[in-house]
C-alpha cells in the first residue's frame, strides 16, 4: 500500500539536480530499460522501470535505504536503448550519490571509497608488488597519492570515510 | 605514435599479463607508451558514491596528462568510459569544469580541454589499422577458435565513443582477432555485461551473469575467450573455478587478453606476453597453435 502522506513529491526534482539526473521526468514507463537488464534477466528484485517509478511517484525513503539501487551494474544497455534518453544508469548514480549522503551506502562502495581515498587505487600497493613487477619486467607502480586523499576528504560525504 | 599509459588499479596489480602483452604488441607496431607515475585510479569506483569525486579525480589524471602533452591510452574497459566521459563533460560545460577547477587548483593542477583518450583496441582498429597488422603477422593462429567478450564500457554508451563502432552489432575486436587467422566464434547474447560491477553487492548475481555468458561461449567449440578489460577478465578467469564449483559445472576456458592473442601472431615469445599467468592454462591453445612452451 502507498499512502501519499509517505510520498515527497520534490524527490524528481532533488534526483533531476543531480549530476546525470536531469532527464527523469521524460520516463513514459515503456521498460525498454527493464527489458533490456542483464541484472533483471537474473533476479527480478532489480527493476530499472519500478525503481524509475518510484522515484516519480516521490517515494524517497523506500527507495534510498532499498538494497536494489545497489544493483545497477552500469552495463549502460537500458541507456542506449531508451526512446526518451532518460540516461538511466546515470540516474541510478544520482540515486546511490543521495542514498551515501544520507548515511545508506551500500558496505561495498564505502570499503572501495575508503581504498581509493588511503591509497590513491582500490589496492594497498606493497613493495612486493613493484619486486613481482620488477620479475616481469614491468616499470614501479607509487604505492601513495596524498592529492587523491585530500580530494575524497574535501568532496566524499563525511560519513562515508568514517 | 605516442601515449601516456594508463594502467589503472586492476591492471598493475592483478593483470600483470594484459600490461606486459600491451606493451609487447604495442613495440611491435611502433607505439611508445610513456609512464607517468603520477597516474592514480581513474575514478570509477567512488562513482557510485559521488559522482564529483569521480569526475575530479578523472580531470586530476587527464590534467597530468595535458601538463606532459601525452594523449592517453587506456587497457581497461571503466577507466575508458570515466576518463572519456570526465574529458566530454568538462570540456562541453563551463561551469562544471570551473567548478571542478577550482578543487584541482588546489593541487596544483588545472583541467584544459584537448587530452585523446582511446583504449588500446581502439587505437589498434582505428590509428593503426587492420592493413597494417596484417603486414606484421609472423605466425597463422588458423587453427585456433576464439570468441569474444567486447565488455560495455569499450562500446556503451554509444553517444560518449563518436559510435566508433557499432554498439549492437559491434566488430572491431572480430577484426582484431580475425588478423591473427584465428576463426571468432559467435555465441548467444555475446554483449551481455560480465556482472562485475555488482559482485561486491551480490555475489550470487555476479557470478549467474558470468555462468550465463561462459554456459553461451562454451556450446560451441573454443579454445578460448578474448576479453580487453580487466575486470570482465576477474569474472570469466579468476572467478570461473568458483562458479565451476558453485553451479556444479565445469568449463576449464582459458581466458586470453586481446594483446596476446595478437602478440602470438605477431611472433612474440609467448613467455613475454605473460601466459603463465593466465589462472586457467592455455596450454592446449599454444600447442594447437604451434607455439613452444
Amino acid at each position: 500500500m502507498i499512502d501519499s502522506k509517505d510520498l515527497d513529491p520534490n524527490f524528481k526534482y532533488e534526483v533531476a539536480a543531480e549530476i546525470g539526473g536531469a532527464n527523469i521526468n521524460r520516463c513514459f514507463a515503456c521498460g525498454t530499460c527493464t527489458v533490456g537488464c542483464p541484472v533483471r534477466e537474473i533476479d527480478e528484485k532489480y527493476n530499472p522501470r519500478k525503481i524509475i517509478r518510484m522515484v516519480l511517484l516521490g517515494m524517497r525513503e523506500r527507495v534510498l535505504k532499498s538494497d536494489f539501487i545497489w544493483l545497477c551494474s552500469t552495463c549502460y544497455t537500458c541507456y542506449d536503448h531508451c526512446p526518451q534518453d532518460v540516461q538511466l544508469t546515470s540516474i541510478m548514480t544520482a540515486l546511490k550519490n543521495i542514498a551515501a549522503r544520507e548515511g545508506y551506502i551500500h558496505p561495498s562502495f564505502k570499503e572501495q571509497a575508503r581504498l581509493v581515498s588511503k591509497f590513491g587505487r582500490l589496492y594497498e600497493v606493497e613493495d612486493f608488488d613493484n619486486k613481482k613487477r620488477e620479475k616481469f619486467g614491468l616499470p614501479p607502480i607509487k604505492k601513495n597519492f596524498d592529492d587523491i586523499t585530500k580530494i575524497t576528504k574535501d568532496t566524499l560525504p563525511k560519513e562515508v570515510l568514517q | 605514435m605516442k601515449y601516456a599509459l594508463f594502467l589503472g588499479c586492476t591492471i598493475p596489480i592483478r593483470g600483470q599479463n594484459y600490461e606486459m602483452s600491451a606493451r609487447e604488441v604495442a613495440k611491435k607496431i611502433d607505439i611508445e607508451f610513456v609512464d607517468l607515475v603520477d597516474f592514480s585510479c581513474c575514478g570509477f569506483p567512488v562513482k557510485s558514491t559521488n559522482a564529483e569525486t569521480s569526475l575530479i579525480i578523472a580531470a586530476r589524471n587527464i590534467a597530468i596528462a595535458a601538463k606532459k602533452g601525452e594523449k592517453i591510452c587506456t587497457l581497461c574497459n571503466a577507466c575508458t568510459s570515466v576518463l572519456t566521459e570526465a574529458n566530454k563533460e568538462l570540456s562541453e560545460n563551463k561551469e562544471i569544469r570551473e567548478k571542478v577547477n577550482k578543487e584541482l587548483g588546489k593541487i596544483g593542477l588545472e583541467f584544459k580541454p584537448g587530452v585523446e583518450i582511446k583504449h588500446f583496441s581502439r587505437i589498434l582498429y582505428e590509428d593503426i589499422g587492420i592493413d597494417k597488422i596484417s603486414k606484421k603477422i609472423e605466425r597463422d593462429l588458423g587453427k585456433l577458435n576464439m570468441s569474444i567478450h567486447y565488455g560495455c564500457h569499450y562500446l556503451r554508451p554509444s553517444e560518449l565513443y563518436d559510435c566508433f563502432d557499432d554498439a549492437e552489432n559491434p566488430s572491431t575486436v572480430e577484426n582484431l582477432v580475425a588478423v591473427t587467422g584465428a576463426a571468432v566464434i559467435d555465441y548467444k547474447n555475446r554483449l551481455e555485461c560480465c556482472g562485475g560491477a555488482i559482485l561486491g553487492v551480490e555475489e550470487d548475481i555476479a557470478l549467474s551473469m558470468a555462468k550465463q555468458k561462459l554456459d553461451n561461449i562454451t556450446a560451441n567449440k573454443v579454445d578460448a575467450l578474448v576479453t580487453i578489460c580487466p575486470f570482465c577478465s576477474i569474472m570469466y578467469e579468476d572467478n570461473q573455478r568458483k562458479i565451476e564449483s558453485k553451479f556444479n559445472v565445469e568449463y576449464n576456458l582459458p581466458v586470453l587478453y586481446y594483446p596476446q592473442v595478437l602478440g602470438l601472431a605477431l611472433g612474440i615469445d609467448q613467455k613475454k606476453l605473460g601466459f603463465r599467468l593466465n589462472k586457467i592454462k592455455a596450454n592446449a591453445l599454444l600447442e594447437k597453435a604451434g607455439v613452444e612452451i
